[in-house]
């Protein structure tokens, strides 16, 4: 991959140029399917957009030194980390990339996780803290599964090139790790039943109570870039291969809305669990196909 | 006005996002609020969100007569809100102190305290009263920042920062 290609994928196609607007577009289909289902009709198409514009139009409470600094910059870290990994989905055919993107798309997408939880500590709130608490315990939760899946999707393809392993044909394997990646996704993106970090009512929205105007803004449209680039990587591995880069292109952002439209389905339809549920959730009933997934990518290698 | 000007007007009037604040209500107003929400009068269609932190609102919809233990709270939560912020009093207890008149647990009415900006009169208001009070605080808000003059009416200033 060079240069020209690399500033290409990052800036325009799938990123930033692609991804904030792809952004602002899942969080507003998030909302409207979720009115829908309750029988409502829910926000307008542009809603996402006003709210970002109105948040960076707002004051921020007076805050100095280096709490201050810090944060006004985990807001930051987490966005242009969510869009660096928006920005190495390969979704365009013989778009290039490297031995080992997988590897940093992983880190990347983990980032904005680290981020929200060193937020609320930061912010020194209480509700904050407890958040950041319950979003630690749900990271190292989901993340076994994840990772688990992910890595022996990868094993059993002997790379862990992102382009490689969108090309490689489908197996068994390759469902089973989907799937497993698609039970840990409402985790991830903190939605029902797993929206504990964030919860509303109990801790008055968790890591994010102090964070005011602009801040706030980067939180919205970091969330929004981590669905793009979760769904993203999902609809990536299941995209079948196509020679003509626009159609790809399309059966992309189909596949990531169809996505979205199966995880707000579920957020409108679940309850929020609590947090001893969550992690018995996943560590004892998911853990299994991350098993299953890791013994079948063993038993492929040692047939091959 | 600059386009950007026009453009953050337009964005204010159009995604109102509320914190509501009980200052002894009877619950009546509480569960009207709730009521404009919900599937038959949809209030997000205006773009209207309940949020959990006051940090993160624009209007604050007070409900209640102001109990003397509510009124640290209210200051503590209107200097939470950042700015350009609005003030809906919703029902007629935030209003006049309604039937509790005189009581020596109050210290209200809510005008005492904070600037109001739109008052829903009503025991409780309906529903449809209560988008339209956010409604129009909204565009208040919506001039107010583009005019940053915030509104000075009580004797003592709020409490600008008070970390939790």
């Amino acid at each position: 991959m060079n240069l020209l290609t690399a500033l290409a994928r990052l800036l325009i196609f799938p990123g930033i140029l692609f991804a904030i607007p792809a952004a602002w577009f899942f969080l507003w289909v998030e909302r409207k399917s979720v009115a829908m289902m309750q029988g409502r009709i829910g926000p307008p198409f542009m809603q996402p957009f006003y709210d970002f514009i109105k948040l960076l139009g707002k004051g921020t409470p007076p805050r100095t030194g280096i709490v201050g600094g810090l944060m006004r910059a985990w807001p930051l870290i987490a966005v242009s980390t969510a869009a660096g990994a928006v920005g190495l989905l390969p979704v365009l055919p013989s778009s290039g990339g490297f031995q080992g993107d997988l590897i940093l798309l992983l880190a990347l997408l983990e980032v904005p996780s680290i981020c929200i939880i060193a937020a609320g500590f930061t912010s020194r709130s209480i509700f904050g803290e407890i958040g950041s608490a319950r979003e630690a315990v749900l990271s190292v939760s989901y993340n076994v599964v994840f990772l688990l899946a992910i890595i022996s999707v990868a094993a059993s393809q002997h790379t862990f090139r992102l382009e490689a392993l969108a090309q490689a044909p489908a197996t068994p394997l390759r469902w089973v790790g989907i799937l497993a990646i698609l039970i840990c996704l409402p985790a991830k993106l903190h939605l029902n039943p797993f929206s504990l970090p964030n919860a509303e009512q109990e801790i008055y929205s968790g890591p994010m109570v102090e964070f005011a105007g602009p801040e706030l803004a980067m939180w919205e449209l970091s969330h929004g870039l981590e669905w793009v680039a979760a769904t993203g990587l999902v609809a990536t591995l299941i995209a079948p291969q196509m020679a003509f880069w626009g159609l790809s292109a399309l059966v992309f952002v189909a596949l990531s809305f169809g996505i979205v439209l199966l995880l707000s389905a579920l957020a409108a339809a679940t309850a929020r669990l609590a947090i001893d549920t969550t992690v018995r959730f996943y560590w004892q009933c998911t853990i299994i196909f991350a098993v299953l997934a890791v013994s079948s990518a063993l038993f492929m290698r040692l047939r091959s | 006005m600059r386009l950007w000007d026009r453009l953050m007007c337009y964005c204010r009037k159009r995604s109102p996002w509320l914190f509501h604040l009980n200052s002894g209500s009877c619950n009546g107003c509480d569960i009207e609020i709730v009521a404009a929400l919900a599937p038959r009068y949809d209030a997000e269609q205006l773009g209207v969100r309940i949020e959990g932190s006051p940090r993160h609102a624009d209007i604050l919809c007070v409900t209640g007569p102001v109990t003397k233990n509510a009124v640290c709270a209210i200051k503590t939560v209107y200097g939470q809100v950042c700015g350009p912020k609005a003030v809906v009093a919703i029902g007629s207890c935030p209003a006049t102190t309604n039937v509790f008149i005189d009581s020596r647990t109050l210290d209200g009415p809510l005008g005492k305290h904070i600037p109001v900006d739109v008052f829903v009169p009503g025991c409780p208001p309906r529903p449809d009263a209560i988008i339209e009070g956010v409604a129009k605080a909204a565009e208040i808000l919506a001039q107010r920042g583009s005019k940053p003059i915030e509104p000075v009416l009580t004797d003592e200033p709020a409490n600008a920062e008070v970390q939790a």
